[in-house]
């Protein structure tokens, strides 16, 4: 293990980075996810085709297709930002679609009178949706959006082939190509820097979802 | 840019046609009838058992390149026909295995393959893993960018530009040595493979790409006049032939084999990486001791 112990600072910085991207990402998909979501459902049928086009079109691409897209095809368009900018739009538009998903099936178990009552004493759409509906999909999506975040997590060592430098793949690839240390520690310490996200994530879901069951 | 690589395939191919109808003589290389090596050799060993395994690039124009007849071809596949000619072997018993920057140390480790040429820098990292024959070229490290930017005519003007980007592989020997040169570390893309890196410059997402002088040289005269390679190298990146660390016999064969067939070796780069236009044709260098 003595190349992970060596390189100590540069996995830390390695899993900052990693980290920031996580959590943009993770912010970026959530209100996404919920946006289309909200589509799907609305009264607006225009609304509706949009929703169930994107999640049929995001959800069949492979994720380094996708990629591919925002880091080599918006720039063709005149659209130049920097890679972890292009990497967070990518990660964001690949995993709102399965937000979207997860939370509309939140949404379903929601029983309809709850709506049908909320529009009766006068609330609009909108209204209903973020005072009634939306409140109550959260609380039993809860483990499946956590089960995709906790895939997007990992997904986002996809998006260090993509240009995001210094990113945990990027240490990886650092060490046992430049560096020419053994693959086996190397990735493991690779693979500790993810256990470390996605296990506190797993945690943190369990308090949560305690937190805010609600029993039937 | 499919289309181009398409067209110089095609291209190749031809070529690679005509000079077969030629009867194409003076394209092999020579293949030693009777060997005598020491019993316990690595040599002796590879001779008796009459094949080798040669771990080398798949993916670098010039060097190591697979192509369509599934076979690599370039510089570092030549020189490791002229080694496994001179221990008795033919070009038809070399096993080739894709060994690229990352697994280079672990299949010579692991024993997959006898020996490794795939435009190898040899460092002292390196050796605390493997032994290094060689060098037989001295590559260098360099800058390209686009035709219209005269802002870049060194490594030292990065700095002076903190908003231009600087592309690279991740991992590389010269994604590592251009980290000096920089004003910040955002100034540093790196992606998996160079090709990425031509395809950003071109969309104007990085300002230069840096590496070794004959990638980039392939790189820009691909473009067709799009980039062109600026400044001096400002890096020696001895090439190295990557074998089981400790074993100086083989070594010392090695180094003996190159400068005893410096003609060959001569002949190898003017039809691989030497057709590329500005390279200059290489003196083979001085062998370091083997260790």
């Amino acid at each position: 293990m003595s190349p992970v112990i060596d390189n100590l600072d540069l996995y830390w910085s390695g899993f900052l980075t990693s980290l920031e991207f996580i959590v943009y990402s993770l912010i970026g998909s959530m209100i996404l996810g919920t946006v289309i979501a909200a589509f799907r459902v609305s009264p607006i049928a225009a609304l509706r085709s949009f929703g169930s086009g994107y999640v049929t079109v995001v959800r069949n691409c492979p994720l380094t297709i996708v990629l591919f897209f925002m880091a080599f095809g918006l720039p063709e368009l005149g659209i130049n930002r920097s890679y972890f900018f292009f990497g967070i739009a990518g990660l964001v538009i690949y995993t709102s679609a399965f937000v979207c998903e997860a939370l509309r099936s939140g949404i379903n178990s929601v029983s309809a009178g709850q709506a049908e009552a909320a529009r009766a004493i006068g609330l609009t759409f909108t209204q209903t949706m973020t005072q009634v509906v939306l409140p109550q999909a959260f609380r039993s999506a809860i483990p499946p959006l956590g089960s995709v975040q906790i895939a997007m997590f990992k997904n986002s060592a996809v998006a260090g082939a993509f240009g995001i430098g210094g990113d945990l793949y990027s240490v990886g690839k650092t060490l046992t190509s430049a560096r020419g240390f053994e693959y086996i520690p190397v990735l493991t310490g690779v693979a500790i820097g993810y256990l470390i996200i996605t296990l506190s994530a797993g945690l943190a879901l369990g308090l949560l979802e305690r937190k805010v069951a609600i029993a039937r | 840019m499919r289309i181009k690589k398409l067209g110089a395939a095609a291209a190749a191919l031809v070529l690679a046609g005509s000079l077969a109808a030629c009867g194409g003589g003076d394209d092999e290389v020579e293949v030693a009838s009777e060997t005598d090596f020491e019993a316990g050799t690595t040599m002796a060993e590879i001779a008796d058992r009459g094949t080798v395994t040669v771990g080398t690039k798949f993916d670098q124009p010039g060097f190591g390149l697979l192509g369509l007849e599934d076979v690599p071809e370039g510089f570092d596949v030549e020189v490791a026909k002229i080694i496994a000619g001179a221990m008795g072997i033919g070009e038809d018993d070399i096993e080739w295995v894709q060994a690229t920057s990352d697994i280079r140390e672990q299949v010579i480790e692991d024993g997959d393959v006898d020996f490794v040429v795939a435009t190898y820098t040899i460092n002292d990292e390196r050796k605390q893993r493997i032994t290094f024959a060689g060098p037989y070229y001295t590559a260098g490290q360099q800058l390209m960018v686009s035709s219209d930017n005269d802002a870049i005519e060194g490594p030292e003007d990065i700095a002076d530009n903190p908003d231009m980007k600087v592309c690279s592989v991740t991992g590389s020997t010269p994604s590592e040595q251009i980290r000096e040169y920089l004003a910040d570390e955002d100034q540093l893309v790196l992606f998996d493979i160079y090709d990425k890196c031509a395809d950003a410059l071109s969309n104007g997402q990085v300002d230069i790409v840096t590496t070794d002088n004959v990638i980039l040289l392939g790189f820009a005269a691909e473009s067709e006049g799009e980039f062109k390679l600026v400044g001096e190298q400002f890096t020696d990146e001895p090439y190295g032939i990557g074998i089981t660390k400790g074993d100086v016999a083989f070594c010392e064969f090695i180094n003996e084999t190159l400068a005893e067939n410096e003609d060959a070796y001569l002949a190898a780069w003017e039809r691989t990486a030497g057709e590329v236009e500005g390279t200059e044709t290489p003196e083979l260098p001085e062998a370091d001791a083997c260790a």
